[in-house]
């Protein structure tokens, strides 16, 4: 795998510098190869991991089912990329089993949420049915425990 | 109250580590390259095999030996990664950690004046458990130049009517040297020649960076000979869980379990439980972890010769052994200049034996951006330092 790559999913919030340092490379070509990653659409960009429901204006968030009927030609991916432009989605995936669509989906208020999957969603051709739950509350996020603050390991400080 | 004390523990020294760590507890916001342990955390699902097991009621003595799953499953994976066969009925014995192991195996072994030839720079128990076992302890030098690798030649050397037993431990702590197969076979040769038991500490054989790892045990005529120990500590970073073992002739592991049935009579259950997960399930994790101290290790190596340093690539473990010599300072100067100036621990080499002279031991077993950091200070120092003098040893 390349070098970088590892560092980006490894390495937490290594600066460019640092990963230049690890990878044993110049600082400009980890910029390089970011760049190059970002082109190849792999490294796709930098997001935040946040716990957002302890922000008073906390989103409302939900997971929907989405079943649908393929076209031909295009199977699912017309409509997905469809689905997927609307900035109440987060995430789409197109899964195996009972439904065809997993969307993640977040909002200002129930009413915001509820109103997209009525009025956008269930109305689109090709959509045959959803379904929508609604999320209570995150215990893990991004690899990060919500309520276990991350601690340093207590080691002896020198040790055989 | 002196007097009440055994001679042979009164006439120990204290170990160097010991003098180090007190003065570093007392310090803040230092950056510790003087860890001799995994910096991550025993993986969740181990950790949670332990838990499962301590609901499920498993808090009762175990076999001597060990569980018999947990023999089977080190059966199966010493013979998947060192092509050694043992019968998990009668050739291994589950210990508290390698320490305990090799604590028995030369309690089992020696009679009063016995000799035990030990490479060093080595770790700081060898020489002391010998002692405390009654038998008298031969240090064979282990170089820089040849990578910190032990040459038979050195051993011949060193060799004296009475030896009994070697000791080695590949890769090593501190050096993280290890043994290319040509240089086994000749060790090998020697110890057959010379009939010796050879007590193999291979914990870190999971961390090796360069090639693949090979057991002394594998070559003609020493698995008859050979104590092969290892443990968890280390490749799937369960230190404070203490489970070791050692395997080898039925003869041997039944002398070394009656030692272990009348003092530890069994390695705790919950551990023997976690390391069932571990060998089960836990070498994926292993890969990882490996992966990670390989990047390190290059990049520590790298920056520790760019600051002038001169500092071998240790084959395995997780440990440089860089010298100190163009310094111009010892080595303890150094460890306490190091750390006064710029809050960067490393352990004098002679903590380690007389052969660390010239050297300190940095542990890699710490996260990239630390490592980077105390790279940097380490430059800064070697490139500002003012001889000063450490406090006088007691």
């Amino acid at each position: 795998m390349n070098p970088v790559l590892k560092l980006l999913i490894e390495g937490g919030h290594l600066t460019t510098a640092q990963m230049a340092q690890v990878a044993g490379i110049a600082e400009s070509e980890v910029s390089r190869q970011l760049e190059q990653l970002k082109k190849e659409r792999i490294f796709l960009g930098w997001r935040p991991v946040l716990d957002l429901s302890r922000e008073t204006a906390a989103a409302v968030r939900a997971v929907i089912e989405v079943k649908m009927t393929p076209e031909r030609g295009g199977g699912f991916n017309r409509l997905a990329e469809r689905i997927s432009k609307f900035d109440e989605v987060e995430s789409c995936y197109l899964m195996s089993g009972a439904y065809d669509l997993l969307i993640f989906v977040n909002g200002p208020s129930l009413q915001r949420v509820a109103g997209f999957v009525s009025e956008k969603l269930s109305t689109l051709e090709g959509v045959l049915s959803t379904s929508t739950h609604f999320m209570l509350r995150s215990y893990k996020e991004g690899s990060f425990l919500i309520e276990v603050p991350a601690q340093d390991t207590e080691r002896l400080k020198v040790s055989p | 109250m002196k007097r009440f004390i055994a001679r042979h523990v009164a006439g120990l020294p204290k170990s160097g580590i010991r003098d180090f760590f007190e003065i570093v507890a007392k310090m803040k916001d230092v950056i510790s390259l003087g860890i001799g342990e995994p910096d991550f955390d025993t993986p969740w699902h181990i950790r949670e095999a332990a838990i499962y097991a301590l609901e499920k009621g498993k808090t009762h003595y175990t076999s001597n030996l060990g569980l018999m799953e947990l023999r089977r499953a080190i059966s199966a994976y010493v013979e998947r990664h060192y092509t050694l066969t043992y019968r998990p009925e009668d050739e291994i014995l589950v210990t508290v950690g390698v320490s305990e192991a090799i604590d028995l195996a030369l309690r089992a072994l020696l009679n009063p004046g016995d000799k035990v030839l030990y490479h060093q720079p080595c770790y700081v128990s060898y020489h002391p458990s010998v002692t405390l076992s009654h038998g008298t302890a031969i240090a064979v030098p282990t170089r820089a130049e040849d990578g910190f690798a032990l040459n038979a030649e050195d051993l011949e050397r060193a060799w004296q009517p009475g030896c009994k037993v070697l000791m080695v431990n590949l890769p090593c702590n501190p050096t993280g040297g290890t043994c290319d197969r040509a240089r086994l076979e000749k060790i090998a040769r020697f110890a057959v020649e010379k009939d010796l038991i050879v007590l193999s500490d291979e914990i870190y054989s999971e961390l090796v960076y360069d090639g693949a790892h090979t057991s002394p045990a594998v070559f003609p005529g020493m698995k008859e000979r050979t104590i092969f120990l290892h443990g968890f500590s280390k490749a799937f970073a369960m230190t404070g869980f203490r489970i070791g073992y050692a395997c080898g002739p039925a003869e041997i592991i039944d002398a070394m379990m009656k030692v272990h049935q009348y003092s530890m009579l069994c390695a705790p259950i919950l551990s023997q439980e976690a390391a069932i997960e571990a060998l089960t399930r836990g070498e994926d994790g292993v890969k990882e972890m490996r992966e990670q101290y390989h990047r390190r290790r290059d990049l520590v190596v790298r920056r520790l010769n760019a600051a002038g340093l001169a500092c071998h690539a240790p084959g395995g473990a997780f440990y440089v052994f860089p010298s100190i010599a163009s310094t111009g300072l010892n080595e303890r100067d150094f460890a306490y200049g190091l750390l006064k100036a710029q809050s960067v621990a490393v352990v004098p080499g002679t903590a380690f034996g007389e052969n660390g002279r010239g050297f300190v031991r940095a542990s890699f077993a710490t996260g990239y951006d630390h490592l980077v950091e105390a790279c940097d200070r380490i430059e800064r120092f070697v490139n500002t330092s003012t001889p000063c003098s450490a406090p006088s040893s007691s």
